[in-house]
């Protein structure tokens, strides 16, 4: 096992067993707390918080996936490329507006909870992943382009068939930098009351717990840098499929 | 049997084929010559429409290919292009395979069809069939390009200067193989190329263009002979058009009976290097082989002379 290898196990091993057993784990933050106060959070389970983020994050990240591929192919059709300045203005104000704001504009609309943070990590993941589908759609060489028509593709089979593969590496890069943006992202969304482990860090804060704080953003940095080498390590599978020269 | 009728293909106020008609015989290779910008790929890529004509027609054995939409068109008409324009994430045998999978053609039929192929391109299945096209030599990815613009069994093959990225020596072993080839399956070939040498080689019938015209469509021969045209004249070149002519002439074909002490050809030699071998050697006549090796006769200078004049 290669020393890359070994710590990714180790690293998810660990994450795994303080989000199972994390009694285990309050000797170590013992030290961070004073007054007797719980060294580790107790107010919901952790492994819970960290699957409700994520999940919240993965279906925030499908939808921004479908709106931000499929607007992507659209503005590099011909038919389409008239929208491409409104798409692009578009996506970056989904960018530029901070999340916060988001959460502030979007509750009085559909309430709190899951919804309002759903919408601001959708806005906030389009743009890597728009960008990524424009970049990689339009870097096929123009030859093997000119020769997927000549063989008879129409301009579906085409898009199938050779320009999206062949985008797939850039396309997948786009989505990992929006997922693990949207991990860290998320944990503001327990303001608004969806679960997650921002609830951790917020108790913490409110009962000046260093040990608390300290376990919502290490469990959230862990699950980022996890998910990053992960998606990085299917990139590379995919992209020797798709050799580019 | 091709039939180009008054094409035409303007953008904007540029005209960039004008007005061409020329009717390309079934079974023969047709080659398009021209200077670059004189319209020749517009035209070849009129015949399949990657580029829709302006005004004209197309007949493909007698039908407008207007009749079809232009996706199912290419799917009958096989095209190579410069540069190969292989897939870079499928494999040699995916490649090969394209236009039979869009055809819909069953599983087994395109196994064979792809090893059928791969063998006659000298691709060793075995080795090369799941190989992808980055890790072959340019000629083997030139080759892979025209077997898949073949797959389908096309009768009617378009090439846009399918050799100009090789390098002579493999240039002119794909130059031999199109040749088997198109004898082997009656492929109607038309080339595009500015090489007047692969012109003269491959073609049947060479059409001369200028500034979106064909000057000049007929043999090789007819083209260094009556050139109808200045421009044709020097495209053809003027300086060595002798040695050109006695290029198109065979030594099996040109041999007389008798035999001769000098230089040992063989049939299948061009008149030109047959001359350049009795210059070498300082003979003035030579013994003509035939694929056996037995003598099929003789040639002295003066008969080889007498070629090199119209």
């Amino acid at each position: 096992m290669s020393g890359t290898n070994l710590l990714r196990w180790t690293t998810l091993g660990l994450l795994l067993a303080f989000l199972i057993f994390p009694g285990r784990f309050a000797p170590v933050f013992a030290p961070l707390t004073h007054y007797g106060a719980p060294p580790i959070y107790d107010q919901g389970n952790l492994l819970m918080l960290a699957l409700a983020q994520l999940g919240t994050v993965c279906c925030a990240a499908a939808a921004s996936t479908l709106v931000a591929v499929g607007l992507g192919i659209l503005v590099t059709r011909p038919a389409g490329a008239q929208f491409l300045p409104l798409s692009r203005t578009l996506v970056n104000i989904g960018q530029t507006f901070p999340p916060v704001a988001v959460l502030a504009v979007a509750v009085p609309l559909v309430g709190f909870g899951e919804k309002p943070t759903l919408i601001a990590l959708f806005a906030y993941g389009l743009l890597p992943i728009f960008e990524n589908t424009i970049a990689g759609l339009r870097s096929c060489p123009p030859t093997v382009l000119e020769a997927a028509s000549g063989t008879g593709m129409s301009g579906r089979e085409r898009l199938r068939l050779i320009e999206l593969p062949l985008a797939l590496p850039l396309i997948l890069e786009g989505i990992r930098l929006s997922l693990v943006i949207n991990v860290g992202t998320a944990t503001i969304g327990s303001t608004v009351a969806a679960k997650g482990l921002g609830e951790v860090i917020i108790a913490g804060l409110l009962s000046s717990n260093t040990a608390f704080i300290l376990q919502g953003g290490l469990v959230t940095g862990l699950m980022a840098v996890l998910l990053y080498d992960g998606l990085a390590t299917l990139e590379r599978r995919v992209s020797r499929a798709v050799p580019l020269d | 049997m091709i039939q180009i009728e008054n094409l035409t293909k303007q953008y904007g106020s540029t005209t960039v084929v004008d007005r061409v008609s020329l009717c390309v015989e079934r079974n023969s290779i047709a080659v398009i010559v021209g200077t670059s910008g004189s319209g020749k790929s517009t035209l070849l890529r009129m015949i399949n429409r990657l580029v829709e004509p302006t005004s004209g027609r197309v007949l493909l054995d007698g039908a407008d290919t207007r009749s079809e939409p232009a996706h199912l068109l290419r799917r009958r008409i096989g095209y190579a292009i410069q540069g190969h324009g292989l897939f870079p994430h499928r494999t040699v045998a995916e490649n090969v395979a394209t236009v039979p999978r869009l055809l819909g053609w069953p599983e087994d039929r395109i196994r064979a069809r792809v090893s059928e192929l791969l063998g006659i391109f000298q691709l060793d299945p075995a080795l090369y069939a799941g190989a992808f096209p980055h890790q072959l030599s340019g000629g083997q990815q030139q080759r892979v390009g025209v077997a898949r613009a073949l797959a389908a069994e096309p009768g009617v093959l378009l090439m846009d200067e399918p050799f100009g990225a090789l390098d002579p020596i493999i240039r002119a072993k794909a130059q031999e193989d199109l040749l088997a080839i198109q004898r082997r399956f009656g492929t109607t070939v038309v080339l595009v190329t500015h090489d007047m040498d692969e012109a003269f080689r491959l073609g049947h019938r060479v059409a001369v263009m200028s500034q979106g015209r064909v000057l000049q469509f007929d043999r090789p021969s007819v083209l260094l002979t009556q050139p109808a045209d200045p421009f044709v004249a020097r495209m053809t070149g003027i300086s060595d058009r002798a040695l050109r002519l006695l290029a198109l002439t065979t030594a099996g074909e040109a041999a007389v009976p008798g035999s001769s002490a000098g230089p040992r050809v063989s049939a299948s030699a061009s008149l030109r290097e047959v001359l350049s071998e009795l210059l070498w050697s300082g003979a003035t006549s030579a013994t003509v082989l035939g694929e056996d090796g037995s003598a099929r006769g003789q040639l002295d200078v003066a008969a080889i002379l007498a070629r090199g004049r119209p």
